[in-house]
């Protein structure tokens, strides 16, 4: 029996956004209204079979997907193509295979449906989805994930970066450790949570490297040395990962504090793929505390990459008058966010 | 005269305060409940023994910094004498262009005078110099600092300073610290200051996400 899908009544004030999120090893497609109400929320994950994302399959991966995805995203939102008002899409920083997927997917889209395209910067996608679902105004953010380390607060005009990783992503170090500790990544759980499991049977806590340098943090040295205990292979696991987690949480809770007492914000948010582990929720909830600022995380749906943040994020851009010509619209591998001007706060 | 809490600081609460009759600051490095609690002992104890040494070195390299009157590091304070003046931070974006880049070659002047003895400061913003009311800069909270004469160690901490400049005074960053690599190179030598620039450069390349490292291939 094939069952009818509702379709929504467009009123002449409703406009929607559909976002393409395909910078590492997720596709996804979300909708918002114009308002920030978010219809639907899709994602397909690339598990590889052994190793790390390779850039290439995880591209395959997102082309084999996107219609399907596509399609189950408008069916969520109950809308039709012709319903849309504009196509968001990622368009950096990430691998480039990646981004290119969900770049021409978003070019086709838009040019056959003929409405703008609004090209969105991950970074900036991952903060305002967390304002939105939290209420937050204007927070520092500490934004954490397999690619990114970062502290950022707005200030005239664009998200400034006070602090962020001098190596490697603090999901990058959990990561890494936990594929040369053989754990395997499954659909819908990532290794940090399974670092996360392990880490709360820990009891003993090793001595590892702590890198913190001004605003910065570098976790290279932290994440050898944590390896090469695990090769060495007289400390238990659960130790181990319960070890490199404090360490490493605690890093970036000290350069979010001195974030937050530099910039004296009122909230503090945390957002990203690591935003999802308990225990630094609770380090983050700490300072915040600490210093009567708001702790606001992003709810899990929203933490890891996501199609919605990107719909959003491109309906703040568009309402401001911003927009991606098609001859303009090449994929930024390496786009800071600090690059981008934000006319939508102010 | 009663301790008054003058600034809060991340990592430790800085408290005016009369002690025998000077005026000094009592910094003070408070327990962090987010962490375990022997790791933060660690880094409390190590902080608090290192930042007076490093203190103590800059002066002997020609770099004012607060006097040490007494560390007891057993409760992570210490007490330094206070510094009347102005932080860098509020005095660089109210004066004009040609005062603004004296005192920059200033500061390169005094990282220079540091790196050159192995003082590495470790936290290198403008708000960690105060500009006192002879005209002197004072570098103030060495607690990340560390003794070190590598190259990489420098470069880390001139390329933390050109961060700093960049998210506090963006408006004139680049020619802030233009001025600062001038001042820096009058004390180590052009030669010593260009190895040092360099290797800035490739720390900003280890960077996830820098335009600089290699042109975008985008389609």
């Amino acid at each position: 029996m094939v069952k009818k899908q509702r379709v929504r009544k467009k009123k002449a004030e409703e406009s929607y956004c559909l976002g393409i999120e395909s910078t590492a090893d997720d596709f996804s497609v979300g909708v918002s209204t114009f308002k920030g109400e978010i219809l639907a929320n899709i994602r397909s994950s690339y598990v590889p079979a052994e190793g790390g994302i390779h850039p290439r399959e995880a591209a395959r991966h997102h082309s084999e997907q996107a219609s399907t995805v596509l399609r189950e995203a408008l069916g969520k939102a109950a809308l039709k193509p012709a319903d849309l008002s504009i196509i968001a899409f990622s368009q950096g920083p990430g691998l480039g295979p990646c981004l290119r997927t969900g770049a021409t997917v978003a070019r086709a889209l838009a040019s056959y449906l003929d409405i703008p395209l609004v090209g969105v910067n991950h970074c900036i996608a991952h903060i305002e989805i967390g304002k939105l679902k939290t209420e937050a105004i204007d927070p520092i953010t500490l934004y954490v994930s397999g690619g990114n380390t970062i502290v950022a607060a707005f200030d005239a005009g664009r998200y400034r970066v006070f602090g962020e990783t001098l190596d490697i992503a603090l999901g990058n170090c959990l990561d890494v450790f936990a594929r040369e500790a053989c754990l395997r990544q499954k659909q819908g759980m990532p290794l940090g949570a399974l670092v996360e499991k392990l880490a709360a049977k820990g009891t003993r806590l090793l001595e590892l490297p702590y890198a913190v340098k001004g605003m910065d943090v570098s976790m290279s040295g932290l994440l050898t040395t944590a390896v090469t205990l695990l090769k060495k292979g007289k400390c238990r696991l659960e130790d181990l990962c319960y070890s490199l987690q404090e360490t490493a949480f605690s890093m970036v809770t000290e350069i979010s504090e001195r974030g937050l007492a530099h910039t004296e914000k009122k909230e503090v948010l945390l957002t990203g793929g690591v935003a999802a582990n308990r225990r630094l929720q609770a380090m983050i909830e700490e300072i915040a505390r600490e210093h009567d600022a708001r702790f606001c995380v992003v709810p899990s749906e929203f933490a890891v990459d996501n199609g919605a943040m990107i719909a959003w994020t491109g309906v703040l851009a568009y309402t401001h008058d911003i927009v991606t010509p098609i001859n303009q619209s090449h994929v930024k591998l390496r786009w800071r966010l600090d690059e981008v001007e934000v006319p939508w706060i102010g | 005269m009663m301790p008054q809490l003058v600034k809060k600081g991340a990592e430790a609460s800085l408290f005016l305060a009369d002690w025998h009759g000077r005026k000094v600051i009592i910094k003070k490095r408070l327990p962090k409940k987010y962490r375990h609690a022997r790791l933060d002992e660690q880094i409390k104890t190590y902080r608090t023994v290192h930042e007076p040494q490093l203190m103590h070195m800059a002066k002997k390299a020609g770099v004012p910094t607060p006097t040490i009157f007494f560390v007891d590091v057993k409760n992570s304070i210490i007490v330094m004498e206070f510094i009347e003046g102005k932080q860098l931070k509020q005095v660089l974006n109210n004066v004009s262009s040609l005062e603004r880049q004296r005192l920059c070659k200033r500061i390169g002047e005094l990282v220079g005078r540091l790196h050159k003895q192995g003082i590495i400061h470790g936290d290198l913003t403008t708000s960690n110099m105060i500009l006192d009311p002879r005209g002197s800069i004072v570098f103030v909270d060495f607690g990340l600092g560390e003794a070190s004469k590598e190259l990489e160690a420098k470069g880390v901490d001139l390329h933390l300073m050109r961060r700093a400049l960049q998210s506090t005074h963006f408006a004139f960053a680049e020619e802030c610290f233009n001025s600062i690599a001038k001042g820096y190179a009058s004390v180590v030598g052009e030669d010593a200051a260009k190895d040092v620039l360099d290797k800035i450069g490739d720390i900003g390349k280890r960077g996830r996400y820098v335009t600089r490292r290699e042109e975008d291939n985008g389609d």
